[in-house]
């Protein structure tokens, strides 16, 4: 591995920052489809740079490796209909050019912070990119701008300050015990090396705050709720980002760490509070997933179910650390159709109450099709690719030995998969009440087609991953002790 | 004098538990504001210029006129009642501040590490929990960025034990000061006024399942 200074990430940056600072001031409607296209093509060119690239450090600060890799090739897949879907939603809208404008910067700002949260190999700019995607979400989450999105973003943008404090301080522990085994800097190659000699107190306190930091971007416990509210509030392709591509920038932070503890003697302890967590996650999501009533929040609820069945999958250790990874990059795929769709039922019954759908097959059939299979794939039924990551998972809890919980799980997701299909076939099948369905929008078919494309991609990653992704997961997990 | 300077920052996170006045707070936050510029002032003085002044700067400048100033503001502006509304008596608060400070005392015991002092670790600790404490236990939407702004205060506490072989992180600490303060009040707790008739946290609670 050789430095190699190119700095094309320092261009990435600047031109990202100059199409959102241009969409934020334009007005013209023509103008801000051809920035957001050209933001894309900047997205695109950049990650096969860094794809071709893999492991030249650039600008001292970042490199990409395997897991920056696979999460930068998700975002720029995932947001290619996301523009696309915001372009809907805001047409349909009728916006005022300047809420669409902050829309699109925010966006843009969000999709960049989180690529160079991704690269980063220095926890302090990991740091500072996650506190920018705060910002950046908190923008688009106030984007409707009445009582419930301010709420939703006052409590998101309070939680995610205080939980980001709590990183900060974790990274203030970890620079004591940095120190005093006579390390400098916190790049995270260097503290995996020093990591055996580090005090063991320090790291402890350093985990415990980094870990329950960045549960707030990851949708765990204890930090999940203003996760909640926000992909509720959030207009729906942006809800999309925020349950994919935001969540994995949650786990990349806690991934990081977890592997520089991993040759440490706490290792064991670390892997016993993050059993614990996951447990914890799915249990909470199931209590919430059996009385929702706002599908939005549902589909929120079940991003909390996943990330927790992918920690237990991490803890355990042998197959389940690479299911876990494969768990996420298809949950990322998965998880934003439904949001998609989400946006074209909300403007058929103006509503996210599961009281007010219903019949949706009869105004919508090619998104009600989405929505089923939508249904099949992220309950991790066959033939959907999570259904063999999530059998490797809990085949890792088995032989990790901890049958009770492996029992209590599989009952949990029972519970949330008749939950979630009752919703669900309520929403398809059976009349709404009092709804009048007499001046309906008529919504085209091709507006579901970036589902289906993702949900194939689901399907296919999760039986016949190719060679590329397998090899790139199993270079993530090698640093892991077996 | 360093101890000196942290110990009264302690005794004044006691002080935040029996206030029930928001001018209160806001003194008590000034106050935090000069001593933290004391302590940075000692301890910092061998980094370079330019970045000692930065600190020095934020400490005096932001933490202790900006922000007292802009919260000031908002409280005339949205005429938000003085009254601090804790959901637990005055008498529950001090004692739980008090068990604070000595948990963070009994849990530096356990440090093996002559590198670092633990009457930072200590301070540093009890202004976080205390912030937290803070915010749980009071109504108001103010009172919570009030509370915010001890977890802050300790954060930097925490960050000055490091400046002398790590100012980068130092300065990181300030951008997230800077950042959250800003962006908390300047924008949220304003629109908040705007929207809402009384910054209570029961206004914020239509979100929920």
């Amino acid at each position: 591995m050789t430095p190699f200074y190119s700095g094309v990430i320092g261009y990435y940056l600047i031109g990202a920052l100059v199409i959102s600072i241009l969409l934020f001031l334009n007005k013209n409607k023509r103008m801000n489809y051809l920035l957001t296209i050209l933001f894309m093509v900047l997205q695109w060119v950049f990650t096969i740079y860094e794809y071709n690239h893999i492991n030249n450090v650039d600008l001292v600060y970042f490199t990409p490796d395997s897991l920056a890799i696979i999460f930068i090739v998700i975002l720029s897949l995932i947001c290619v209909p996301a523009f696309y879907h915001s372009h809907i939603y805001c047409n349909s809208k009728n916006e005022n050019p300047r809420h669409r404008g902050i829309y699109f910067a925010a966006t843009v700002l969000l999709l960049t912070a989180l690529s160079a949260a991704y690269l980063s190999n220095h926890i302090a700019i990991t740091w500072i990119f996650v506190e920018l995607t705060t910002l950046s979400s908190s923008a688009l989450i106030y984007h409707r701008r009445n009582k419930n999105s301010l709420e939703g973003t006052w409590k998101y943008l309070f939680v995610c300050s205080i939980s980001i404090t709590l990183v900060f301080i974790g990274i203030l522990f970890l620079s004591f015990a940095v120190q005093q085994s006579g390390g400098t800097d916190l790049f995270y190659k260097e503290m995996f090396e020093k990591a055996s000699v580090m005090n063991v107190f320090w790291l402890k306190l350093a985990f415990l705050f980094i870990f329950t930091g960045f549960t707030s971007k990851a949708a765990l416990v204890p930090m999940y709720t203003a996760g909640i509210d926000a992909k509720d509030k959030a207009p729906s392709p942006s809800g999309a980002l925020l349950s994919s591509v935001l969540m994995n920038v949650g786990f990349i932070g806690i991934f990081r760490f977890y592997e520089i503890i991993s040759p440490t003697s706490i290792f064991p302890w670390a892997n016993k509070i993050i059993l614990i967590t996951g447990f914890l996650s799915i249990f909470v999501a199931t209590v919430y997933m059996l009385r929702v009533k706002n599908l939005k929040r549902m589909f929120a609820y079940s991003s909390v179910e996943h990330m927790g069945l992918i920690m237990l999958g991490l803890a355990s250790g042998g197959i389940g650390r690479y299911a876990a990874i494969l768990h996420l990059v298809l949950h990322s795929f998965a998880k934003p159709t439904l949001f998609f769709q989400m946006g074209q039922v909300y403007r058929i019954y103006k509503s996210k109450s599961i009281y007010d759908i219903g019949d949706y097959f009869k105004y919508n059939l090619s998104g009600s099709m989405v929505l089923l299979l939508a249904f099949f794939v992220v309950t991790a039924m066959p033939p959907s690719g999570m259904f063999v990551s999530e059998f490797l998972i809990f085949r890792s809890i088995f032989e990790s030995g901890n049958i009770l919980l492996l029992a209590i799980v599989l009952l949990l997701l029972t519970m949330i998969i008749w939950s979630f299909g009752k919703n669900i076939f309520k929403m398809l099948f059976i009349k709404p009440v009092n709804f009048d369905d007499s001046n309906v929008e008529k919504i085209s078919p091709f507006e579901s087609l970036s589902q289906f494309i993702l949900l194939a991609l689901v399907i296919y990653l999760g039986l016949n991953p190719p060679a590329e992704l397998v090899n790139l997961i199993n270079d993530t997990i090698s640093n892991l002790p077996k | 004098m360093t101890n000196i300077l942290l110990i009264t920052f302690a005794i004044s996170l006691i002080y935040l538990g029996l206030a029930n006045r928001l001018g209160s707070y806001i003194n008590a936050l000034v106050f935090q504001g000069i001593v933290l510029f004391g302590v940075a002032f000692i301890e910092l003085i061998e980094i370079n210029l330019i970045n000692l002044v930065f600190v020095l700067l934020e400490t005096i400048v932001f933490k202790a006129i900006i922000i007292p100033y802009f919260l000031n503001y908002i409280i005339h502006k949205n005429k938000i009642t003085r009254d601090i509304e804790p959901y637990l008596p005055d008498f529950v608060s001090i004692v739980l501040i008090t068990g604070i400070i000595l948990g963070s005392f009994l849990l530096s015991n356990s440090i093996q590490d002559s590198h670092v002092r633990k009457i930072f670790f200590v301070v540093a600790i009890s202004a976080l929990f205390t912030g937290l404490y803070i915010i749980v236990s009071r109504r108001k939407i103010i009172t919570h960025v009030m509370g915010f702004l001890v977890i802050e205060n300790g954060v930097f506490i925490l960050s000055i034990a490091l400046g002398n072989e790590m100012p980068m992180l130092v300065n990181i600490g300030i951008l997230l000061d800077i950042f959250a303060s800003v962006f908390l009040l300047g924008i949220f707790a304003n629109k908040i006024g705007d929207v809402m008739k009384e910054q209570d946290v029961e206004q914020l609670s239509n979100l929920k399942d």
